[in-house]
């Protein structure tokens, strides 16, 4: 029944997309190689509205800025999808940067977790970033219109749990001491943890830092069900070390695309302004909003930027 | 267990200096900005052109532009556009220094293991920001 339920929302969406095509007709030509007919400044102008709303609503979803970045810019905007990638790097970078010595300091994101961690997905972004740089952009195109639509899936499928159950630490976890106590403010208590099954994790942390380094969308979406779900640390300090882990990950990449040529100022600096202010609007509606009705309106734009990637990468709406 | 209420010495000095190095990067990126724009230096590609340039991968972006990829930007900072790139390479750059800042820490504490896993990851870092590694193009 829900596969059933997937299969008619996409229909529904795919319809709209195709029914909508025409509103795109004029930037076609743009993505081409064309020059637009509006004047220069105006899709920088627009790109920092739109980032600027993307912060807003990334913050109210729960997701990165990069992951709603690079499918949404991408699809709907002239620029070509490797300065795309090379600014999405660039904003989740900055994004982790502005949040990390907060986490750090209060404990919730913790550095032992995230160092070993962090070696294997930077060296992985790496190779990620070449590869991505390296094979044709229909082919990436459709890769991330896949994997944008595995994450609107993993965001509707996958649990999480506050405080894992984890009855033994694992070997190596407990060789790396790989441990922590965090005040859980809301309860007022001290939250013991540890984690298990770390050798499995790292090597998830492989493809995590691929596909970061490939698509340029950050990778909170896959590093927090991999940190919490699979390695047993409690939400908090996996969401935390999430956002932290991106600083590290996306820096290494983000020096392939910059080293490459992939990165234009006119792209990267809007953005990251535009979401940088989104996220400071976002986080004070935040206190007064309903973030799952949100979750909802992140989950159907990411959908329709993930068919729009998928469909753009298989030649059906150029 | 040892208690970890308090964040660990070097998550500390860690968190200070990559507070330090985003603001400072941030602060860089929107003065860069703010002279490209206003036009303050010429820029190499004149804004009015850009956008025939930005819908091009990024091969074909270089050749046509004549742009040299990697450090190349370093002797073009009198053109406002790879100004913006000081903010840019200083912004990836913070977590490197940040690595290298724990490191004395680490070796200090005994924890050889962490200490030599900052070693490897700086020098991750310094292998992708050296320019050696080029993807093919497509």
């Amino acid at each position: 029944m829900f596969r059933g339920l997937i299969i008619c929302i996409y229909m529904i969406v795919l319809f709209f997309l195709i029914s909508a095509s025409p509103a795109f007709a004029g930037e076609q030509a743009v993505t081409s190689g064309a020059a637009s007919q509006m004047p220069w400044w105006a899709w920088p102008l627009i790109l920092f509205v739109v980032t600027f709303f993307l912060g807003i609503v990334a913050v109210l979803g729960g997701v990165g800025g990069g992951t709603l970045f690079v499918p949404i810019i991408g699809g709907f905007f002239p620029f070509h999808l490797d300065f795309v990638r090379g600014a999405g790097l660039l904003v989740a970078l900055a994004g982790a940067l502005a949040a990390g010595p907060g986490l750090l300091k209060k404990g919730m994101a913790d550095l032992r977790l995230a160092v070993p961690v962090a070696l294997i997905a930077s060296a992985c972004a790496i190779v990620g970033a070449m590869i991505g740089l390296a094979l044709p952009t229909n082919f990436i195109q459709t890769a991330l219109g896949a994997t944008v639509i595995g994450i609107v899936i993993i965001m509707i499928v996958a649990k999480k749990s506050e405080y894992p159950d984890v009855k033994q630490a694992d070997a190596l976890s407990t060789a790396l001491r790989i441990n922590g106590v965090y005040h859980e403010a809301t309860t007022g208590q001290d939250i013991n943890w540890k984690i298990h099954r770390t050798p499995y994790g790292l090597a998830t942390f492989i493809l995590i830092g691929v596909m970061a380094g490939m698509f340029g969308i950050g990778a909170g979406w896959a590093n927090v069900p991999v940190l919490n779900l699979m390695m047993g640390a409690p939400l908090k300090v996996s969401v935390a070390t999430s956002k932290f882990l991106l600083s590290i990950t996306d820096t290494s990449a983000a020096w392939i695309y910059i080293n490459n040529g992939a990165v234009l100022p006119m792209v990267v600096v809007p953005s990251i302004i535009g979401i940088m202010l989104g996220s400071i609007v976002g986080v004070r509606i935040l206190a007064k909003t309903k973030p799952a009705a949100i979750r909802y309106i992140v989950i159907i734009m990411l959908f329709l930027a993930g068919s729009r990637a998928l469909l753009k990468g298989l030649g059906i709406w150029n | 267990m040892e208690s970890k209420l308090k964040a660990s010495e070097e998550q500390v000095a860690y968190a200070k200096i990559l507070d330090k190095g985003m603001k400072a990067g941030l602060l860089m990126l929107i003065i860069t900005f703010i002279i490209y724009m206003i036009g303050l230096l010429p820029s190499y590609i004149p804004v009015d052109d850009l956008s025939k340039y930005w819908g091009m991968p990024v091969h074909e972006y270089l050749e046509h532009t004549k742009i040299h990829p990697g450090w190349a930007w370093l002797n073009m900072l009198n053109k406002s556009d790879f100004l913006n790139f000081v903010g840019i390479a200083f912004l990836a750059g913070v977590t490197m220094i940040c690595y290298i800042a724990i490191i004395p820490i680490l070796f200090k504490k005994k924890d050889t293991v962490y200490g030599i896993i900052a070693i490897i990851e700086v020098l991750v870092l310094a292998l992708a920001a050296s320019g050696i590694l080029s993807a093919g193009g497509h």
